[in-house]
């Protein structure tokens, strides 16, 4: 492999693995904060120990996404110098900002929150929950204010070769985060919703004790509200998100529907076999006009094709690039599979709150048994979904590296040999994979066994008292 | 005299490095001391709790340090991070294995499990402590970057005696520097065994500055017009640091930690103070060398940024300050520990 292809492969995987934690981290954060909430003003201790049975899950979690999360501050500099110094005028600006405003306080309020509910106030102690989840939730907003950037360029000129901002407010109110903020926001919060349905679920089959009954009863109701309520965000905002897409990056729709021509109606395919190297599809099956409705909200609207989109970039940026460069992404079968898991992951999920919400309803919730054992295995349905979501934006947005100003090869480290990819790739695997499965295995064993009320004794004064139990956290 | 905007944030990253050198310095320290200062399973994590609350937080300061350099002088974040990529991967990754350690290590009770992240927390606190000093060693001793911004060495390049005396430099400071945070935050016995080692290695830590000081005269154009900043970065290295020896022989190891300190705010000023106006020169010639000017981002994006530091940078400072203010007391076997 050249080069280029490993630097993709490790951006991209490192990336893919670091979110993996990054939307329970941002989720299960807002959860942990309206828990503990609900304790501080009810006194009930059943929430207390709810707090913290999901808040320690919570802190696995997090350091798994605190610590993936540093390599991605260095490696738009150790593997993309050109594209760091194309647009680091811009693209640095956003990242610069949430290290000062989320880092700071998301790792701050962390510390304060997990040493201090012995030492804190209760409601300062409150506070820096509510601080760590509006952390997380500021650093999501920053980071795709930049993301942003590189789907749809706003508030710049080209100057010598780079892109410098002209206009701030410009960068920061790109139509396109409106679209992608709450729609990645509320797939955290689904994820996190996902992820107390099913280990409540998993818990209340298994026990008969009173108190566990009601904490996961309470967990599996408050994650389904939660689940239910986003899912409807990410639905509508996706929507959105479908139709500023044609707009700003017709190839990646195009892609996305394997839409080799242009059509007017465009339907909606639902399988296709395709033939790549031909740019054409062998087997589709298609609703018709449905692609059309749902771009243009009329059953008329003509979807660029592939193949029309390919010729027409080549005639705009022959001078650039040369009449034969191709502008079609790779692995346009990846994209197509990625945006149906996507789509059909989160019709899934969508039914699951409704019928849990239904039994809950009809009070049959506790008794549904057959569905209680389905849950616990739904918990990987939203981690599908956010990774295909986010290899169809990026995968989507190939060859580009910035959309329409710079390709991916342009972007490239010129110093890099194969063997310092070879070497990193190979190191971030090995340690990645033996971190996930230390990971699991702690999530395993704290949500399965996990009562909460671990470290749920009296406040220690320091002097006295048995430290064996006081330290058992 | 007026200050550009450039300068402004020249001095503001020097600031996020001292910053990250002062508070991750003695986090660091702590790691690396835990298997010789900690005996048990029990003291191991009275000491691990002593940064618990913090090394997060501290360790954002090099975050935002690499972001503002990203931001404000995307060349130099270009050039340093794709010519030093095999050593910053060894960096991210002792980082990585040891920020997983602090959670995981005591959320199970299996000795060979605790003793894997031992492992990780000393491995990870060593090796990127004495790697920063290599690498800001290499940067005032200038590598070669060609008339393209490239970084045209490997990592052996990286790899030179006076560089290799600067990683030394970073880790038996952070260490001393850690060593004296631990004697403000624990009792008993372990109280006595860091007592017992900074007591050792202070004069150590002496000769390796002095050492590095004046390798430095040979090595790097840092003497070179001499400033006034770099005069005095120097001065109060070598005199706090001589100071906290000196306070440390008197058993005076609160202040000592002050003297460990401003040792290291001291070394921050001589080197960047050194580099000024230059951020990364160039071996294979003063032409190529990396400037704030011909690095930095345009001048409205430092404005911008400049007035996103001027609200948050006071911000950060009062909250972390509160956060060490709360969990001010000597962390002991009996307290709450929850690493």
């Amino acid at each position: 492999m050249e080069v280029l292809d490993l630097a993709r492969l490790q951006f991209a995987s490192t990336t893919l693995f670091h979110y993996i934690f990054v939307p329970l981290t941002v989720g299960l954060s807002l959860i942990v904060a309206i828990i503990q909430t609900q304790y501080v003003i009810t006194g009930d201790e059943t929430y207390k120990k709810m707090a913290k049975f999901w808040g320690k899950l919570f802190l696995i979690n997090f350091a798994m996404g605190v610590v993936t999360g540093i390599v991605q501050e260095f490696q738009f500099g150790m593997g993309w110098s050109e594209y760091s110094r194309f647009v680091g005028d811009i693209f640095g600006a956003p990242l610069a900002i949430e290290a000062l405003m989320a880092f700071f306080v998301e790792s701050t309020f962390i510390g304060l929150w997990i040493f201090g509910w012995d030492k804190l106030p209760k409601k300062v102690h409150l506070f820096s929950i509510w601080m760590v989840a509006f952390g997380t939730t500021i650093s999501s907003l920053w980071i795709l204010i930049a993301n942003s950037w590189m789907q749809n360029p706003v508030g710049y000129e080209l100057v010598d070769g780079r892109a410098q901002m002209t206009d701030f407010g410009a960068v920061i109110a790109n139509p396109n985060i409106f679209r992608q903020f709450p729609h990645v926001v509320a797939a955290a919060f689904v994820t996190g919703g996902f992820f107390l349905i099913a280990i409540s679920a998993y818990r209340l089959l298994r026990t008969s004790e009173t108190i566990e009954k009601l904490m996961f009863t309470r967990s599996l109701k408050t994650g389904l509200i939660f689940s239910l309520a986003s899912i409807l965000f990410v639905i509508g905002t996706g929507h959105l998100s479908g139709q500023f897409m044609v707009e700003k990056q017709p190839m990646k729709l195009a892609a996305a529907e394997g839409l080799w021509e242009s059509e007017a109606p465009a339907g909606m395919s639902f399988f296709q076999i395709g033939d790549e190297n031909e740019r054409t599809a062998i087997v589709n099956i298609q609703i018709p006009s449905l692609l059309s409705f749902l771009t243009f909200d009329n059953f008329e609207g003509l979807v660029p094709g592939i193949n029309d989109l390919n010729s027409f970039y080549q005639e705009q940026y022959a001078e650039i690039y040369g009449p034969d460069a191709d502008y079609v992404p790779p692995m346009i079968w990846m994209l197509y599979w990625s945006f149906r898991a996507m789509v059909g992951f989160g019709m899934l999920m969508t039914l699951l709150a409704l019928v849990g919400i239904f039994f809950w309803w009809r009070g049959s919730l506790a008794n549904k048994r057959w569905f209680l054992v389905i849950l616990p295995f739904t918990v990987v349905l939203p981690y599908i979904a956010n990774s295909t979501g986010w290899m169809l934006t990026e995968l989507g947005r190939q060859p580009w590296i910035v959309q329409g100003l710079m390709r991916t090869e342009q972007g490239l480290s010129p110093n890099l040999t194969p063997v310092d990819l070879w070497i990193s790739l190979i190191g971030f695997t090995v340690v990645y994979g033996v971190l996930a499965i230390a990971d699991i295995f702690l999530l395993w064993k704290f949500a399965t066994t996990g009562t909460g009320s671990d470290s749920n004794l009296p406040l220690p004064d320091s002097s006295s008292g048995d430290l064996q139990l006081k330290s058992a956290y | 005299m007026s200050i550009d905007l450039n300068t402004i944030w020249f001095i503001l990253i020097a600031v996020l490095f001292t910053g990250f050198f002062f508070l991750e310095g003695f986090d660091f320290g702590v790691g690396i001391l835990l298997p010789f200062i900690a005996k048990d399973d029990q003291e191991r994590r009275v000491v691990i709790n002593t940064i618990g609350p913090h090394w997060d937080g501290n360790e954002v300061w090099l975050l935002t340090a690499g972001g503002a350099i990203f931001a404000a002088f995307p060349n130099w974040y270009a050039t340093l991070f794709s010519g030093f990529y095999l050593a910053l991967f060894v960096i991210l990754v002792a980082m990585i294995l040891r920020g997983v350690a602090f959670e995981f290590r005591s959320k199970d009770d299996n000795p060979r499990w605790r003793k894997t992240w031992d492992y990780a927390l000393f491995i990870g606190s060593f090796l990127p402590a004495l790697l920063w000093g290599v690498a800001f060693a290499n940067i005032v001793r200038g590598v070669p970057i060609d008339e393209s911004m490239t970084f045209t060495g490997n990592f052996f390049t990286l790899l030179n005696p006076y560089s290799l005396l600067g990683g030394v430099v970073t880790l038996t400071l952070f260490i001393l520097h850690g060593g004296l945070f631990l004697t403000m935050k624990v009792e008993g016995v372990i109280l006595d065994r860091a007592k017992a080692v900074v007591s050792r290695i202070r004069m150590v830590v002496v000769v390796v500055v002095l050492l590095f000081v004046g390798y430095s005269y040979f090595e790097t154009t840092l003497f070179e017009g001499f400033t006034i900043v770099q005069g005095i970065g120097l001065v109060v290295a070598v005199a706090a640091l001589l100071g906290a020896a000196a306070l440390i022989y008197q058993k005076k190891f609160g202040l000592a930690f002050i003297g460990t300190g401003l040792t290291i705010i001291g070394v921050v000023l001589f080197l960047f103070g050194g580099l000024f106006p230059r951020v990364m020169p160039s071996s294979l010639g003063a032409e190529f060398d990396l400037t704030i000017y011909n690095a930095s981002s345009s001048p409205y994006t430092l404005q911008v940024m400049t007035i996103v530091a001027l609200i948050f940078v006071p911000l950060v400072l009062l909250y972390q300050g509160w956060s060490y203010w709360v969990f001010r007391k000597r962390v002991t076997v009996d307290s709450h520990l929850e690493y």
